[in-house]
């Protein structure tokens, strides 16, 4: 699956993403205000398969995990960034929801269409040709992306647990 | 036998891990001691998980659950996300349930749940704040909470640290906040890369336990995992009259000749109040500096502004004093047993009679999510964050300053250095 690129800065914050006055919302309104104050046209327009590409520290701030769920809401298939705040890459993966640092990331341009392949920490720009590297994510958090994420991930694990020997 | 030399950080997670030794960048699996959440990344988001995964608590004792983030209850949504907090928290069994009596990481120290050497996760990016008290305490998300509560274990890469080394004194006036509004600009909101920062020096020991926990919560903005301080007779006193028992100094802090990511060395003396420009808390200059900015806002709370040090200073620089005309000053402190002791020694009394109009002991606007400001208005906050729309609307310009200077320039209308203002 290829998407097209939405292009942010660094250091955007998760009062951007997840907007605390949509926090007692459900994640259907909370994603309709998802970085609104950043890119209004963001919400209405981003498509199941686009990719995020941001700059330093994305996710700074709030632990709350809504930032990375109102993004995988919209569907979007992959973050990138050459850094993401900590707690924000544990809450995004958790999620399911691919977080690649990509040191080039800031080569990508507004629009253009990539494929990534989170496995091979790969990036594809289908636009301009040409491919970027990025880091391995971790093989445990590998594995739990694999099982969809954590809450997966842990079924999974309680399932083994319970089976009969 | 000489073991290698380690920091705090590893010594606590190679003791939750049940390891001799860990090394930095490995991957390791903890078991947690205590796991704190409230009302906002607690029960509303942990039950639905709990019931899909048929599991329980894994030990209800070690759960600390607190209501500050929809309190007060000012909508439907809001008294629903309180009511399952309520219910969830009988279902599970949860005794440590303080439900309406302050800011979870200030109610969390000052009931006595936290122990130097302990290894706690909780549920608010500002969870660094027990590393004021040599715990090893960061954020988690929610799902990352399910885990937790599920398994009693969670993995990190095992951090470096960034030692902060300030000598010296402080001068009067200068604060926990302004040390950390002047680390954020200096290193950036990703300057802690998420190792741990441990702050020491002569500076920092002088400091009481509240003014640690701003400098160890504020670690968040820094960008770090957590923000330790090594235990010390300061930090037994006030744990002591928590009610916390077998507490343990001696062994938790770093090892003279530990290796490091960075050490940095400041001179205390030469820092002065600094203020913080929409929209970072890295972006603060010296408090001299902001010209005639207008103040329709002053705001004095939040776990990182309105504890019972926090509302000491604003009453020094308020005492006999009043918010200039057309200034609103807001008060919401960070606990109703520090509220009730400002007001038993008269701190809540110059304070209210300075023109502050009291709120109630949550989050309020510091979240956003009860309380909101603006639009166009300019504020002066205590609080810790200052992102575009956090506290309001996004036309709301917030500044971000230590609680002398909140009151300094509550009186003079404009922002300014709240020295002229001491008495």
């Amino acid at each position: 699956m290829s998407g097209r690129a939405w292009i942010f800065g660094d250091n955007v914050d998760t009062d951007a993403i997840a907007p605390g006055a949509y926090m007692k919302s459900g994640i259907d309104e909370l994603a309709r205000h998802c970085l609104e104050t950043l890119d209004p046209a963001f919400a209405r327009e981003v498509r199941p398969g686009d990719v995020l590409v941001a700059g330093r520290n994305f996710g700074a701030g709030s632990s709350r995990e809504q930032a990375a769920q109102a993004l995988r809401h919209h569907g979007v298939a992959a973050l990138v960034a050459p850094s993401f705040a900590g707690l924000f890459y544990r809450n995004a993966l958790n999620l399911g929801l691919p977080a690649l640092v990509c040191p080039d990331a800031g080569t990508i341009r507004p629009g253009e269409r990539l494929r990534v392949d989170a496995e091979a920490g790969q990036i594809e720009n289908l636009s301009r040709g040409g491919t970027l590297a990025c880091e391995p994510i971790p093989a445990h958090l590998m594995q739990m992306l694999r099982d969809g994420g954590l809450l997966a991930h842990l079924e999974k694990r309680l399932a083994r647990g319970r089976r009969p020997a | 036998m000489s073991a290698a030399p380690r920091t705090l950080a590893q010594k606590i997670i190679a003791r939750a891990a049940g390891r001799n030794a860990v090394a930095p960048g490995e991957i390791v699996t903890c078991k947690v001691d205590l796991a704190m959440f409230h009302d906002s990344s607690g029960p509303r988001r942990l039950r639905p998980m709990l019931e899909k995964l048929g599991a329980r608590v894994w030990d209800p004792e070690r759960v600390v659950l607190i209501t500050d983030h929809y309190l007060p209850a000012e909508d439907e949504e809001s008294r629903n996300i309180i009511r399952i907090t309520r219910e969830w928290a009988r279902e599970a069994g949860i005794r440590n349930f303080h439900d309406g009596i302050g800011i979870c990481h200030v109610v969390l120290a000052e009931r006595g749940h936290l122990r130097p050497g302990m290894f706690a996760v909780g549920g608010d990016s500002h969870s660094p704040t027990g590393g004021a008290f040599g715990a090893y305490m960061f954020g988690i998300g929610a799902t990352e909470m399910v885990g937790v509560l599920v398994t009693g274990e969670i993995w990190l890469r095992v951090p470096q640290t960034l030692l902060m080394r300030w000598n010296g004194r402080f001068a009067p006036g200068v604060t926990a906040k302004d040390v950390m509004l002047f680390l954020c600009t200096r290193f950036g909101l990703d300057g802690g890369q998420y190792q741990a920062v441990e702050y020491a020096g002569s500076a920092i020991r002088a400091l009481p336990m509240q003014e640690r926990m701003t400098l160890a919560n504020m670690t968040a903005e820094l960008g770090g995992q957590t923000g330790l301080i090594a235990p010390d007779e300061t930090t037994r006193r006030y744990l002591e009259e928590a009610g916390a028992r077998d507490i343990e100094i001696a062994p938790w802090k770093s090892d003279a000749d530990a290796p490091l990511l960075a050490r940095h060395e400041f001179d205390a003396a030469s820092l002065a109040p600094q203020v913080a420009a929409p929209f970072s808390p890295a972006l603060a200059r010296p408090a001299t500096e902001f010209g005639d900015t207008r103040v329709d806002i002053a705001y004095i709370g939040a776990c990182t502004g309105a504890k019972l040090e926090d509302l000491r200073m604003a009453a020094r620089v308020l005492r006999g004093r009043k918010a200039a005309p057309g200034v609103e000053l807001m008060l919401a402190p960070a606990s109703l047993k520090d509220q009730e002791a400002a007001r038993a020694e008269g701190t809540l009394g110059i304070l209210e009679a300075a023109g502050a109009r009291l709120f109630a002991t949550a989050c309020g606007a510091c979240a956003g999510y009860g309380n909101r400001l603006g639009p166009n208005v300019n504020v002066i906050s205590t609080t810790a964050r200052n992102f575009k729309g956090r506290m309001g609307d996004p036309t709301a310009e917030v500044y971000l300053g230590s609680p002398y200077t909140v009151a300094a320039s509550a009186i003079a209308g404009k922002i300014v250095d709240p020295r002229e203002y001491l008495p």
